[in-house]
């Protein structure tokens, strides 16, 4: 059984705020569906042991044919909520 | 009076060769067909305001063209002297596919006023085959549900019966094409999201072999099981669109040449898993519906034959740990600094935490916080490893039975199309109507869902579906069982 105090971190995991009234329903949803999906366990097979990311793997592309530098940074920094200049502008860090 | 009814693309493109109607002519009687039926249906989260100038750019081309021979379905992207099948077509986009400079935002509120940048790969083959797009439509909110009712802005309804649900995650699409406010449209599909709409709304759905189209421009969910694929009104016309924007793109690492396997038309091996197809959950009128769907497949001269594909019931709890574990790195790039809703806090933690909890619907937290359950220390054997294994296990399950049968068959939905609310408080009952899609994405495979009759549910007439699966590359083999099953 997950606990609250579990959803709690995970949520801060996910960087997301709960509502305080929707940690015990997603609590119950998360215990009826780790429940059901538990059953994958069941399979017999290789490969679980070790980690890995299974037959679909990503593949590289070369980095060549660079476009003209510039010619998106408008269409891109349009979309952020808070800019400055050519800057995507974000509270202080440190 | 166009008759919009009757209307494929296979007609359309004949009648905008002669001269019968021009692009136009098409599109004003679409946007006529979306002013009347929208208001009610919810397909549509935008119409665009340019749809008639597109339409008189693809006139243009259409009266540029020399001779007056359609394109055949068959050749992709463009037919004899460079004219496509698709020139002048209107047709709906799902709201997670990019289209340069316009809205794009997967039904979510943390993507309110998202302008994308560039054309998906999907798009960019579209356009130049001339196509017009007539708007984007409304789905699950970043493609997660089997209903549309997970969308910031409201449920789709389905035009069979405006009490239930489209189903989904492409549900606008499916609307827009069942209901004649488009003439076929993309969706998305990473568990079923094209081919169960398609069977709720009583219209066609292509899932493509994994890779076979470009996923460049497609908002990520799980992106080892997304596919972008057609929603049409017939087989063929789902074909012409596939054969349009199946393409390996560099932009995409995980697109491949799919090698299209000609396909034997005349009798095929048709395989159902028997203790699968008529497990616990199946409705009986999908059960015999399915029966008589078997029947008519024998009648047209193929062979039906009882296979044992003893994993396959592990597909769905593999998916429901693989999708949400995909889904919650994909999902972390929405923190609300680089694009769409922001809501500040102290810090830029709190920044991330107040615009990702208010920006995103209950579904989407949900999922991402099951996704960062299964892959965290101490869950990540227990789970993620043990899903990976199940969906190795399960693809070699269908390579076996794909060394004795051409497709496989099993009703696309357990059920007929639910109503409105019916499962929208009860997560789990919501992932087990996937039962019958989400393997061809666990084992990469191509499906497509064909209209396969009624069911008669409280004095409605509610569609049902019927699901080939093949071999990757198998999609001409689809085609042609969906035609002659659909009598086409």
């Amino acid at each position: 059984m997950i606990s609250l105090k579990e959803i709690e971190n995970l949520a801060a995991l996910s960087r997301i705020a709960l509502p305080p009234e929707e940690k015990e329903a997603l609590r119950k949803d998360m215990d009826a569906i780790l429940g059901y999906v538990e059953q994958v366990q069941k399979v017999s097979g290789n490969g679980s042991a070790e980690k890995k990311a299974g037959l679909l793997r990503n593949v590289m592309r070369e980095d060549a044919n660079p476009h003209e530098s510039g010619i998106h940074t408008e269409a891109l920094l349009s979309a952020a909520p808070k800019r400055e200049g050519n800057y995507i502008r974000v509270k202080k860090i440190l | 009076m166009i008759d919009l009814k009757t209307l494929t693309i296979k007609k359309a493109h004949e009648a905008l060769i002669k001269g019968d109607f021009s692009a136009v002519e098409l599109a004003e009687t679409y946007l006529e067909e979306i002013a009347k039926k929208n208001k009610e249906l919810n397909a549509y989260l935008e119409v665009y305001d340019d749809v008639l100038e597109q339409a008189a750019e693809a006139d243009k081309k259409l009266q540029n063209f020399p001779t007056s021979k359609p394109a055949r379905t068959d050749q992709s992207p463009l037919g004899e002297g460079g004219l496509s099948n698709l020139v002048g077509i209107p047709l709906a986009v799902k709201d997670n596919i990019l289209i340069k400079g316009r809205r794009a935002g997967s039904a979510s509120k943390i993507l309110e006023n998202y302008i994308a940048s560039y054309d998906a790969t999907v798009i960019a083959k579209l356009k130049e085959a001339g196509a017009v797009f007539l708007g984007r439509t409304n789905m699950d909110e970043f493609a997660m549900g089997s209903s549309t009712e997970n969308s910031a802005y409201g449920a789709t309804k389905n035009p069979h019966d405006p009490s239930r649900v489209p189903g989904g995650s492409s549900g606008g699409s499916a609307t827009a094409v069942a209901s004649d406010m488009a003439l076929a449209a993309l969706g998305s599909d990473t568990g079923g999201s094209i081919r169960q709409p398609a069977s709720f709304c009583g219209v066609v759905g292509l899932k493509p072999t994994y890779g076979a189209v470009s996923r460049y421009g497609l908002m990520a969910m799980a992106s080892s099981l997304d596919q972008i694929g057609p929603i049409a009104k017939t087989v063929e016309d789902a074909a012409i669109i596939f054969n349009c924007v199946k393409v390996r793109d560099s932009m995409d690492s995980t697109s491949t040449e799919v090698k299209i396997q000609k396909s034997k038309v005349k009798s095929l091996v048709v395989g159902v898993p028997r203790a699968f197809t008529e497990s616990q959950g199946v409705d009986k009128e999908v059960l015999a519906n399915f029966n008589q769907s078997l029947a008519t497949l024998k009648k047209l001269g193929h062979q039906i034959q009882d296979i044992s594909l003893p994993t396959v019931g592990y597909a769905l709890a593999a998916y429901y740990i693989i999708m949400p574990a995909e889904a919650s790195a994909n999902l972390a790039r929405f923190d609300g600094v680089k694009y769409g809703f922001h809501k500040a806090g102290e810090n830029l933690l709190e920044d991330y935490r107040l615009s990702r909890g208010a920006g995103f619907g209950r579904e989407v937290r949900r999922r991402i916080i099951l996704g960062t359950h299964v892959l965290s220390s101490g869950y990540y054997d227990a789970y993620y490893n043990k899903a990976v294994n199940a969906r190795e296990v399960i693809t070699a399950d269908f390579a076996r039975v794909f060394e004795t049968v051409d497709v496989v068959a099993t009703p696309t939905t357990p059920t007929p199309a639910f109503k409105l609310g019916d499962k929208s408080s009860d997560p789990l009952a919501m992932y087990l109507g996937d039962i019958f899609t989400v393997s061809a994405n666990i084992a990469s495979l191509p499906a497509i869902s064909v209209p396969s009759g009624f069911a008669a549910v409280a004095g409605r007439q509610l569609p049902l579906g019927l699901q080939f699966m093949a071999p990757a590359g198998g999609e001409a083999t689809l085609f042609a069982i969906g035609r002659a099953f659909g009598g086409q």
